[in-house]
């Protein structure tokens, strides 16, 4: 990246006093620096060309067992009598499973392939199993070196098929606690137009708060996720590239737009966090249709208010800094229709296919969006309003925000 | 809800099957088409149909891998040892015991690394008479200290308790065989626990000068394994192998008697017991009497009892028995008497 910036002789420059050994008057600087680049790759790659081939040499080669990981994503119950158990080897060898055993009793079983499971590799395991509707069941993999995987079906039933009655289902779960909301708070828009400058400074701190509380929460969210997620993916280092590279592509992309310098619209601001608000969405209908079909929650009508309650003031924060523009009901529906439909994608792919590494993934997007669009609006903030974020009224809509999303989420069980 | 549940409890009832039941009759057809790849891939009750709700879903998938002790082999295995005479008439009795580590089988495809006697879990049965000379040279090949602790009457210095065997010495124990019984030995050396969970047990019979009824006899140590060392079994079984016995019934002849040399050394979960169906046992604690019994169909025992059960079985077919604690039977220590009729020359 640097380099096309600065060109090659610039780089070669550089090169040549930070690297006495280079042959400075090469007739072909490029090609020298490419292979002085390529080196150490090579000889990394023959390296552990040599390891694989013969294996590591001495101390490496350890006389106790391998540390097995293995890692249950998810447990699906088909039908009444049958479970499905998900597995994936995360571990640096491979990992054999020899038996299983369901709520203390070792029961038949069919694995989908081989028994060894390699580094990186997927089984599903078929258990025939009388599972009990409403009850929690244990299921335990034994390893052949006695090793044991152990995972609980909190509430048995049956995994929702990703037929018409149930993309439906989890469609109107989604409109529920994120569509509706979002444009319940856009309602608020004629409003907002009618509050004076003084004010709109207030509610657009009070979005700040909103998008703090957001963000710290799908940052948790992520990190939560990231402990289930397979060693060999790293959690940890699936949410640092969400959080920091998302913010970073979005400033590239913003920059690359507008240019350096000039100072982001209303409107942009907005889609930014209409964007960030619809990435944290997105991690929470996951979270949502992988609770439900699983059976962590009970989706009754307590959680509902309690989303819509939540996630409303998610509206009012899109419309704060366009509050003064004269946007068209269209952009109005299309910025909504951004902040809310990912929670039906969100909530249809839980349902369906629940992954930790991709609910990590999304919640560290979310929250690394939110971080991107807490910084436009606390630019935006130094521009326009005098004292910025720290004027006694905007740190009153700050911590408004923040307490709003504390109140309301009081009524979001779990 | 709550008022269904008796109903269907009662209908369960009717149906005269064990817990596991419960969902599985509904889904018994459900699950009917599964049946043949049932069989194909584990065959764990000699050709019956794999039903839902049956016991048959309730077993350790495979088969042991060649080389292993085999347990239908251990059942009526035991070492009378090296018969010779002393001066003073009395019968001597040599056995040699090697303590080492080795990786067996626990359940198909389960390894656990077990320390053992002769390569064995659990050690061979050792077996003499009331009277006997008994001399037991005994080297420790293990990485670890061990001994040998008998249950019997014997000097203090016999007692495997005190002197501890460092790995590549050898000791010798020696001592008059009494009572006779059914004993135990274990090693002694601390941490016991894990010196016994690890594999370091087998039995000690010592038989009445005048022996026993004639009968199929069977040696059934009760035994269990901490596969993943987190001080909780995983593995329940009599005579090491999780569900050997009811993959590998026991025949059993009908109308004559068998007898069943039972001893607890599970580690951890220290009471077990054992119950047999479609019959009642004659129960002599420790074989220490004759006549002294109880008639049952269950005893239970605390680690390191042991107990001899006699019975004869008056009708043919499979009968199960198993420990009377559900968790352990479904853990793996339930089996299969095969009962059929005595072939007539």
């Amino acid at each position: 990246m640097r380099e096309n910036v600065e060109g090659p002789g610039a780089a070669g420059r550089a090169e040549g006093a930070a690297f006495p050994y280079s042959a400075p008057s090469a007739p072909s600087a490029s090609g020298n620096r490419l292979l002085l680049g390529l080196a150490p790759l090579a000889l990394l790659a023959l390296l552990v060309f040599a390891f694989l081939k013969v294996g590591p040499l001495g101390v490496f080669r350890a006389a106790f067992p391998p540390v097995e990981e293995l890692t249950i994503e998810r447990v699906t119950l088909p039908k009444a009598g049958e479970m499905v158990v998900h597995v994936v080897n995360g571990g640096p060898e491979a990992v054999t499973v020899a038996q299983v055993q369901v709520d203390d009793a070792s029961w038949l079983h069919y694995v989908d392939g081989e028994r060894t499971i390699g580094r990186l590799e997927r089984r599903s395991i078929r258990i025939p199993y009388p599972w009990v509707e409403g009850e929690p069941h244990v299921v335990r993999l034994i390893t052949s070196t006695g090793l044991t995987f152990d995972t609980t079906i909190e509430v048995a039933t049956t995994t929702p098929r990703a037929d018409a009655r149930y993309l439906t289902t989890f469609a109107l779960l989604g409109v529920y606690v994120g569509v509706i909301p979002v444009f319940l708070g856009l309602l608020w828009f004629p409003f907002l137009r009618t509050a004076s400058r003084r004010w709109l400074d207030f509610f657009l701190a009070l979005t700040v708060g909103l998008l703090i509380f957001l963000g710290v929460d799908a940052f948790a969210e992520a990190l939560e996720t990231a402990t289930r997620v397979a060693g060999a993916f790293q959690g940890l280092g699936v949410v640092l590239l969400g959080v920091l590279g998302t913010p970073l592509a979005l400033a590239a992309i913003a920059h690359r737009k507008r240019g350096a310098g000039k100072g982001t619209s209303a409107f942009h601001v907005a889609l930014l966090i209409a964007i960030g608000i619809g990435l944290h969405n997105l991690g929470e209908g996951l979270a949502i249709g992988a609770a439900y079909s699983t059976g962590a929650i009970a989706l009754g009508t307590f959680l509902i208010i309690g989303f819509l309650l939540h996630n409303t003031t998610e509206g009012l924060g899109i419309l704060a800094p366009i509050a003064t523009e004269r946007p068209s009901v269209g952009r109005l529906v299309m910025l909504g229709a951004i902040a809310g439909v990912p929670t039906v994608l969100g909530a249809w792919i839980g349902a369906f296919t629940y992954s930790p590494l991709w609910t990590t993934l999304f919640f560290a997007i979310g929250a690394g969006a939110i971080v991107q669009v807490v910084w436009e609006l606390v630019k935006l903030f130094a521009r326009r309003s005098e004292g910025g974020l720290t004027a006694p009224l905007n740190v009153a809509g700050l911590m408004a925000g923040l307490l709003i999303m504390y109140v309301t989420g009081l009524l979001v069980p779990a | 809800m709550s008022k269904d549940s008796p109903l269907s409890r009662r209908a369960l009832l009717k149906a005269g099957a064990l817990g596991t039941v419960a969902a599985g009759g509904a889904a018994a057809l459900r699950t009917l088409h599964g049946v043949a790849e049932a069989q194909q891939r584990v065959d764990t009750t000699g050709g019956r149909a794999v039903v839902h709700g049956s016991h048959d879903a309730m077993v350790a998938v495979g088969e042991l891998s060649p080389g292993q002790l085999d347990p239908t082999v251990f059942l009526t295995q035991f070492d009378y040892g090296t018969v010779s005479r002393l001066p003073n008439g009395q019968t001597l009795r040599e056995y040699r015991v090697v303590a080492e580590d080795r990786e067996i089988e626990v359940a198909p495809g389960v390894f656990y690394p077990a320390w053992t006697y002769n390569g064995q879990v659990p050690g061979p049965t050792i077996r003499c008479t009331e009277g006997d000379r008994v001399r037991i040279h005994f080297t420790n090949k293990g990485a670890h200290i061990h001994s040998i602790h008998f249950h019997g009457i014997h000097p203090a210095n016999m007692d495997g308790a005190f002197e501890m065997i460092p790995p590549g010495e050898s000791y010798v124990y020696e001592f008059d065989a009494e009572p006779f019984g059914l004993h135990l030995y274990h090693c002694h050396t601390v941490p016991i626990k894990r010196h016994i969970h690890k594999g370091l047990y087998g039995a000690f019979i010592i038989d009445p000068k005048e022996g026993r009824p004639p009968a199929t006899e069977l040696v059934m140590v009760m035994n269990a394994f901490d596969t993943n060392f987190d001080n909780e079994n995983e593995i329940y079984a009599v005579n090491t192998v999780a569900f050997h016995y009811q993959k590998h019934p026991i025949p059993v002849k009908l109308g004559e008697l068998t007898r069943v040399y039972l001893i607890n050394i599970t580690e951890f979960d220290l009471i077990n017991s054992m119950h047999i169906h479609g019959n009642m046992f004659r129960l002599y604690r420790t074989g220490t009497s004759l006549t002294n019994y109880e008639w049952t169909d269950i005893v239970t025992m605390g680690q390191g009892e042991r107990a001899v059960l006699e019975f004869t079985y008056k009708y043919p077919g499979q009968f199960m028995f198993h420990a009377h604690q559900s968790e352990f039977a479904e853990l793996g220590w339930s089996g299969i008497f095969r009962v059929e009729e005595p072939v007539r020359a």
